[in-house]
C-alpha cells in the first residue's frame, strides 16, 4: 500500500469533502482513474451504487474462485423471475473499486436503493418505470435490468452523454465518451478528470434536472442518507464514492436529512435475497438479452488489461486468432494494420486508435475486406467468450428455489427410487406436472423420462419415467444462467436452441417439445427459426420430413389448446414450398432414391390432409395445390416409376382421379414400350403397400386385366428382373386377398366384370347376383351399428340405405 | 494493332490527346477535367499536410469523393453515394503508401472511385492498364519499340513505358482495371513493384526506381466466372476495400431511377417515370433475392446464383420502358419488367427456377396490391 505523503501524485486535500468518482460503467479508462483515485487518496470507507443487500456478499469478491464477469443477483423471494442483475467486470470501476478495498482492509458500502424497494417497483408503480436499476440510466451503462418486459418501457428521457458529445461535435456519445475520458493516459492529477466530469454533469442537471428518470431522485436521496451517515463514522473527507457520474451533482448537493427521509417514505416492499452468479461477456454485450450497455467487453477488457500499447498489441492478439482458423497471416499484416489504424485515427481526429478504428483496418488489411473473418472477431475478441466463476459458498442460485416451490406445489418429490408416473393432461395438476417435467428436460435436467404408455394411446395421457439423481442439482446450478425459473429459463434455452439448430428437423422436434412443455413465449421464436430453416433448407426431403412432426404439432395444439396460428402459418408454407420443390426433386432418382422420395410423398400427402386451411384462403386451396403437384408427377415421364404409380394412386383414392383416368395412366405405364422394370415398379407404387392395394385389383377387374396383359406381355429375359419386385408388391397383400386374386386370375380374362349369362365364370365361393332376401337379413344388424331409424317399410329401404351410406362415409 | 502500340497509345494520351479528340466535344471527360473547379477550390481551401506529390491532403480527397461545402461556400458534390468509412480507409490507405484493392460486385462504381481517387490524389487518372484475359506484362512492365531496337539496339530510347512505369518515375498513381482478368503470371510482375518499389530493366542493366507519391489503385470483381484468384503474394500487398451494393432500398431506388432516367433521355424513350412504383417493385425484388431475406425481415428466401446488381435492376427497368414505349401504352407494368426479372434472376436454369417459383409462390403471391405482378410471373415463369 503505498502512503499518501510519499506519493507523487498529490493526496485528496483535507476539508474538501467526500471523494466523488463519478464514473461510466463498464468503462475501463474510469475503471483506471478509479485506481488511481483511490491509491492517491487512501479513503477509510468505500461507497459504491449498489444495492446495500450486497453488503453481506461483498468479502466473496475477494474469494480466489471468484472470477469476473460475474453480477449481482437479486430475485424476490416469493416469484424468482422478479429479478435484477448488476453484471461486474474485470474493468468495471466498481469491481476495481470492491477489489481495492477488499485488498487495503477498507470497509464497502453499497449504498443505492435496497433490492428489497426497487423489486417491488417492477410490480408497476404506475409510472411505467419499474427498473430495480437505471439501466439505461445515462452514465450507468450497465447497471442492470430485470426481466420484465413491460419495465423496459421507455418515457421520453434525455441522454446527457449525448447531449455533451453533440456539444462536443460528435454524433456518437460512447465515442465521444472515449475518446475525452477512457483514452486519455493517466493525467498528473488522479482527481482532475473526475473533478471535470463532475461539473460537466453540474452543468447538464441543472439544464435538465432528473432528465426524466424520475426514479433517480428517489434513489439519490437513499444515496445521501447512506453517505451521511458514513460520513459521520470516518470522517467528512475520508470517504470514497464510486457512482455513475450523472448522480454526482445530486450526491454533492446540500439538503436536509429530513428532506430525504421524506423522499423514501412509503417506498413499496418484496421480500429479497441476494447472490452472487456467473456471468459471460456475451451478456455484458448490448445486442444479446440483458444487455449492460457495452457493445464490446472484449477490447474494454483488453484496454484495461493492455500495460502499453494496445493497439499493437490487439492487433497482435487478432492475427493470432486468424491464424488458428489458419488464415495465412504474416507479421507484415500486422505492422500494415497499425499503420492504417493510426493514420486513420489522425484522419478522423481521435487522440488514439479506438475500436472503429483497428476493425476498419483489420478489415483492409488481414480479412480482404471481408465481414466473415470480422463476424468470428467480433464474436471471439471483441465481445469475448470469457466466462464467470463463483465461489461454491455462494447462496443457492433461484431456479433451485423455483424448481423446490413447483415441486412442492405439484407434490412431485424429488425420489431417488425410480418409479413410474401416469398422468392425465385432463386434470390440473397432472398437466402441471406433465409441463415441468418436459420444461426440465429441455434446459437438460434428466429427472423424468417419457416412456410409451401402456394403456392408452389417447394425447391425453404421458407416461413419465422419474429418477431424481444427485448430479441433478449440479445440472440446476448449470441451467440457472439460462434464468431464474423453470419457466423463463425453459424459455430461453429454447429460444437460444432454435437460434443455434442447423438442421431443419431438429427446430420441428424443438416446436414440438415446446408445445408439450407449453412454452408460449418461445414459440414465437422457434416458428421464425422453423420459417427460416425451412426457407433456406433446398433439400425437398428434409421438408418433407418436417410437415409430419408441423401436422402433429398442430393436433396436440388443439388437445392442449394452445395458439398454434403461427404454427400453422409455418406449416402451410412449408407445404407451399414442398408443392414447388417436389416436382423437380423427383426427377432423375435412383431406386433407393425414389422409394425414400415415396415415403415421403405419404407423409406429406397424410400432413397436408390434416393441415387446416389458412383463413385467408379459399378452401381446399392448399389440398388443390398439391394435387396439381400429384398430377404433374403422375404424368411426367422423367419421374421414377414408384413415384408416378404412387401419385396415381393418391389422386384415384381422393376421387381426384377418375377410373377412367387412372386406368389410361396405368395403360402408359405399363405399355410395351416401358421398361419391364420400371412398369413393375409403377405397379408397386400403384397397388402396393398395405393400404388396400390389392382390393383395388379384385374390384376393378380392368387394371387387373391390365396388369395381367403386361405382365404376359414381359419378355423372357427381363422376367427375372421383374419378378422379384412383383413378389414384393403383391406379397404384403392379406392371403385373403390373394387368393382371391389368384382366383380371378385363374378365371382368366374378364372383360368387364361378371356376366348374368354365364353364371358359371363367377368368383368361386360367390354367387353371380345378389340375392336380395339374404342381404336384407343383414340391414337390421347395420341399423343397430349405424343407429338409423327403425325400417317403416320396404319402401323406405332404398332411403335408408342411402342414409347409412352417408353416415358411414 | 500490337501490344507495345497498345502502351504507346495509352501513354499517348498522358502527354495531351491522341488523334482528333482535341476539338471536338468527347463523350465523356476524365475526371479531372470534368470537376476541374471543384479540385482547384479544395485545393484553395486545404491547409491540412499533404503526402508527398498529393494534390490534396487525405481529408480534402475524402472531401471531394464524399461531397461537402467548402468555408468559401464552394458546394462539392458527393462522387460516391455510401458509407463514409470505406472512402476513410481507401483515402488513409493510399496515404500509407499501401496499394489498394477495390472489390465488389458489378455495378458498385469500383471503376468510378477508382477514377476518382486518382484524380484527386495525382490530378490525373489516366494512367490506366485494362485488365483482361489477353492482357500481356508489357502492359504493366515495359515494352520495345521494335524499330528503335533494331536500328540502335537497346536503350532507354528503345523502351516503351507502361502506365505502372511511368507513374513510378513520376510520383502517380497507377491504376489497374479488373485486375483478376488478368492472367495470374502476368498479375505477378505486379509483386516486386509493390513491394520493392523498384522495376528492374535486366536488358539496359538500369532499373526504375517508384518516387514518392507512386501507388496503384486496383478494381477487381470477385463474383463473375472465369476470374484468376489473386495470389496470397499479390493479396498481400494490398489492402482491400469491398465496396458495397446500396444499403437501404430508398437510395437504390434513387441510384436506379436517376440511372434510367439518364439512360432513357439518351435513347430517346417517350414518356418520363410514371412507373415509379414499378422501379420500386424491381428494386425490392431484386434486394430480396440478393439479402435472402424479405424487406420486412421476417421471412428468409433462397438466393439465386446471379449477383442481380443495381446495374442489372436498371437494364431490367431499361428494357421495360422500352417494351413499353413500343409494344404498350407507354406506362411502365408489371408484364412489362416481369420476363426481364426473369431473365435477369434465372441464370442457373435448374437451381435458379426453384427459387425463383418458391419466391414467387411464398413471398410474391402474399404481397398486397402485388397482384397483377403475380400474375404477371405466373404467366412468364409456366
Amino acid at each position: 500500500m503505498t502512503s499518501p505523503a510519499e506519493d507523487a501524485a498529490p493526496a485528496w486535500p483535507a476539508g474538501s469533502g467526500p471523494l466523488f468518482l463519478g464514473v461510466r460503467h463498464h468503462g475501463p479508462g474510469s475503471a483506471r482513474a478509479v485506481r488511481a483515485a483511490l491509491d492517491a487518496a487512501s479513503p477509510l470507507a468505500v461507497l459504491i451504487e449498489g444495492p446495500p443487500e450486497g453488503d453481506a456478499l461483498v468479502s466473496l469478491a475477494g474469494d480466489p474462485q471468484m472470477r469476473p464477469p460475474v453480477a449481482l443477483l437479486a430475485h424476490a423471494v416469493d416469484d424468482p423471475g422478479r429479478a435484477a442483475f448488476w453484471p461486474l467486470a474485470d474493468f468495471s470501476p466498481e469491481w476495481v473499486a470492491i477489489r481495492w478495498a477488499l485488498a487495503h482492509d477498507v470497509p464497502v458500502r453499497f449504498i443505492d436503493l435496497p433490492a428489497t424497494h426497487s423489486l417491488a417497483f417492477t410490480e408497476g408503480d404506475g409510472e411505467g418505470d419499474g427498473r430495480p436499476d437505471g439501466e439505461t440510466d445515462p452514465d450507468d451503462g450497465g447497471a442492470g435490468t430485470d426481466l420484465d418486459p413491460e419495465a423496459r418501457v421507455q418515457a421520453l428521457r434525455i441522454d446527457p452523454l449525448a447531449v455533451l458529445a453533440e456539444a462536443a461535435g460528435y454524433d456518437d456519445a460512447e465515442r465521444w465518451w472515449e475518446d475525452v475520458v477512457e483514452h486519455r493516459a493517466a493525467a498528473d492529477d488522479p482527481f482532475a478528470p473526475f473533478a471535470a466530469v463532475g461539473e460537466a454533469m453540474g452543468a447538464l442537471r441543472e439544464e435538465y434536472g432528473d432528465g426524466g428518470h424520475r426514479r433517480d431522485l428517489v434513489r439519490e436521496a437513499y444515496m445521501r442518507l447512506q453517505l451521511r451517515s458514513a460520513r459521520k463514522e470516518f470522517g467528512d473527507d475520508r470517504v470514497a464514492v464510486v457512482c455513475g457520474a450523472w448522480h454526482v451533482p445530486a450526491l454533492g448537493a446540500r439538503t436536509t436529512a429530513t428532506a430525504d427521509r421524506a423522499l423514501l417514505k412509503g417506498l413499496p416492499k418484496v421480500k429479497s435475497e441476494m447472490t452472487w452468479v456467473p456471468w459471460t461477456h456475451h451478456r455484458l454485450a448490448r445486442h444479446s438479452g440483458y444487455g449492460a450497455g457495452i457493445d464490446s467487453p472484449g477490447w474494454y477488457g483488453h484496454l484495461f488489461g493492455a500495460p502499453d500499447r494496445p493497439v499493437e498489441r490487439w492487433m497482435t492478439k487478432v492475427a493470432g486468432l486468424l491464424r488458428e482458423e489458419d488464415q495465412p497471416i504474416s507479421s507484415a499484416h500486422v505492422i500494415e494494420a497499425v499503420r492504417l489504424a493510426e493514420t486513420l485515427a489522425t484522419m478522423r481526429g481521435r487522440p488514439l486508435a479506438g475500436l472503429t478504428e483497428t476493425t476498419d483496418a483489420i478489415r483492409a488489411v488481414m480479412c480482404d475486406g471481408s465481414d466473415v473473418p470480422l463476424g468470428l472477431i467480433r464474436d471471439r475478441l471483441i465481445v469475448g467468450d470469457v466466462l464467470g466463476e463463483v465461489p461454491d459458498s455462494a447462496p443457492a442460485v433461484p431456479l433451485q428455489r423455483d424448481l423446490t416451490r413447483l415441486q412442492r406445489s405439484l407434490r412431485l418429490k424429488p425420489e431417488a427410487l425410480e418409479r413410474e408416473l401416469e398422468l392425465d393432461l385432463r386434470k390440473e395438476t397432472d398437466a402441471g406436472r406433465g409441463r415441468m417435467l418436459h420444461r426440465l428436460r429441455l434446459l437438460g435436467i434428466g429427472w423424468g423420462e417419457a416412456s410409451a404408455g401402456r394403456g392408452s394411446t389417447g394425447t391425453f395421457r404421458e407416461t413419465w419415467r422419474l429418477r431424481w439423481e444427485p448430479e441433478l442439482y449440479v445440472r440446476v446450478a448449470e441451467a440457472g444462467v439460462w434464468g431464474t425459473t423453470v419457466h423463463s429459463a425453459a424459455t430461453a434455452k429454447a429460444e437460444s436452441r432454435a437460434v443455434s439448430a442447423t438442421a431443419l428437423s431438429d427446430v420441428t422436434a424443438l416446436a414440438e417439445q415446446c408445445l408439450l412443455a407449453e412454452l408460449t413465449d418461445a414459440l414465437p421464436v422457434v416458428m421464425s427459426a422453423l420459417a427460416d430453416r425451412a426457407a433456406l433448407d433446398a433439400d425437398v426431403g428434409h421438408l418433407a420430413q418436417a410437415l409430419p412432426a408441423l401436422a402433429r404439432s398442430l393436433r396436440y395444439g388443439d388437445v392442449r389448446s394452445t395458439d398454434t396460428a403461427a404454427l400453422g402459418e409455418v406449416a402451410s408454407g412449408l407445404a407451399e414450398r414442398i408443392c414447388v420443390g417436389l416436382p423437380p426433386a423427383c426427377a432423375a432418382l435412383d431406386a433407393d432414391g425414389a422409394a425414400e422420395m415415396r415415403g415421403h410423398l405419404d407423409g406429406v400427402h397424410a400432413a397436408i390432409g390434416l393441415l387446416p386451411d389458412a383463413p385467408d384462403r379459399p378452401a381446399g386451396d392448399l389440398a388443390g395445390r398439391w394435387g396439381a403437384v400429384l398430377r404433374k408427377l403422375a404424368a411426367r415421364d422423367t419421374v421414377p416409376g414408384v413415384i408416378r404409380g404412387r401419385s396415381a394412386r393418391l389422386l384415384l383414392d381422393d376421387g381426384r382421379l377418375p377410373e377412367d383416368e387412372a386406368a389410361r395412366l396405368m395403360g402408359l405405364a405399363l405399355s410395351p414400350g416401358a421398361p419391364p422394370a420400371d412398369a413393375a415398379a409403377w405397379i408397386e407404387g400403384f397397388v402396393g403397400g398395405a393400404s388396400g392395394g390389392g382390393m383395388l385389383l379384385v374390384h376393378d377387374e380392368r387394371l387387373l386385366a391390365l396388369v395381367d396383359t403386361w405382365l404376359t406381355g414381359v419378355p423372357a429375359g427381363s422376367f427375372t428382373d421383374v419378378l422379384p419386385l412383383l413378389r414384393r408388391t403383391f406379397s404384403a397383400y392379406e392371403p385373403g386377398v390373394r387368393r382371391t386374386l389368384g382366383e380371378l386370375v385363374r378365371r382368366g380374362p374378364a372383360g368387364g366384370g361378371p356376366r348374368p349369362d354365364r353364371p358359371e365364370a363367377g368368383i368361386p365361393g360367390f354367387g353371380t347376383g345378389i340375392d336380395e332376401s339374404r342381404a336384407d337379413a343383414v340391414l337390421p344388424v347395420l341399423r343397430l351399428l349405424l343407429g338409423g331409424p327403425p325400417p317403416v317399410g320396404h319402401d323406405n329401404d332404398n332411403d335408408n340405405d342411402n342414409d347409412h351410406a352417408g353416415v358411414a362415409r | 494493332m500490337t501490344m507495345s502500340e497498345t502502351s504507346a497509345t495509352t501513354a499517348g494520351t498522358v502527354g495531351g490527346t491522341v488523334g482528333g479528340t482535341a476539338g471536338a466535344e468527347v463523350l465523356r471527360p476524365h475526371a479531372e477535367d470534368a470537376f476541374a473547379d471543384e479540385l482547384a477550390a479544395l485545393a484553395g481551401a486545404d491547409d491540412r499536410p499533404r503526402p508527398p506529390r498529393w494534390r490534396l491532403s487525405p481529408w480534402a480527397v475524402a472531401t471531394y469523393l464524399l461531397g461537402g461545402t467548402l468555408p468559401d461556400g464552394t458546394v462539392i458534390t458527393p462522387k460516391y453515394v455510401g458509407p463514409r468509412r470505406i472512402i476513410e480507409v481507401a483515402v488513409t490507405t493510399l496515404a500509407t503508401d499501401r496499394a489498394l484493392l477495390l472489390l465488389g460486385v458489378p455495378g458498385t462504381a469500383k471503376t468510378w472511385v477508382s477514377e476518382h481517387l486518382a484524380a484527386a490524389v495525382s490530378g490525373d487518372s489516366t494512367l490506366l492498364v485494362q485488365g483482361t484475359a489477353g492482357t500481356p506484362e508489357e502492359a504493366i512492365r515495359y515494352g520495345w519499340n521494335y524499330a528503335q531496337l533494331l536500328a540502335h539496339g537497346p536503350s532507354r530510347d528503345a523502351l516503351v513505358s507502361s502506365p505502372v512505369m511511368r507513374a513510378m518515375a513520376e510520383g502517380m498513381t497507377a491504376r489497374v482495371e479488373e485486375l483478376t482478368r488478368i492472367p495470374a503470371d502476368v498479375q505477378d510482375s505486379l509483386i516486386t513493384i509493390l513491394s520493392e518499389k523498384t522495376l528492374p530493366v535486366p536488358e539496359l542493366g538500369q532499373e526504375i526506381q517508384a518516387v514518392r507519391g507512386f501507388n496503384v489503385i486496383a478494381t477487381a470483381n470477385d463474383r463473375d466466372r472465369g476470374i484468376n484468384d489473386l495470389s496470397s503474394a499479390l493479396r498481400r500487398r494490398f489492402n482491400t476495400v469491398v465496396l458495397p451494393l446500396p444499403a437501404t432500398a430508398e437510395a437504390e431506388v434513387d441510384i436506379v431511377s436517376r440511372r434510367v432516367d439518364q439512360i432513357g433521355r439518351s435513347l430517346d424513350l417517350p414518356g418520363g417515370l410514371e412507373g415509379i412504383a414499378e422501379i420500386r417493385r424491381v428494386v425490392t425484388v431484386f434486394r430480396e433475392l440478393r439479402d435472402g431475406v424479405t424487406a420486412d425481415g421476417r421471412t428468409k428466401i433462397k438466393s439465386p446464383s446471379g449477383t442481380l446488381s443495381t446495374a442489372e435492376a436498371i437494364s431490367v427497368v431499361t428494357n421495360g420502358l422500352a417494351l413499353a414505349a413500343h409494344f404498350g401504352d407507354g406506362v411502365l407494368r408489371p408484364g412489362d419488367v416481369a420476363s426481364g426479372i426473369l431473365g435477369a434472376v434465372v441464370r442457373d436454369p435448374a437451381a435458379d427456377r426453384v427459387i425463383w417459383q418458391e419466391y414467387v409462390e411464398t413471398v410474391v403471391r402474399e404481397r398486397d396490391g402485388w397482384k397483377d405482378f403475380y400474375r404477371a410471373c405466373r404467366e412468364v415463369g409456366a
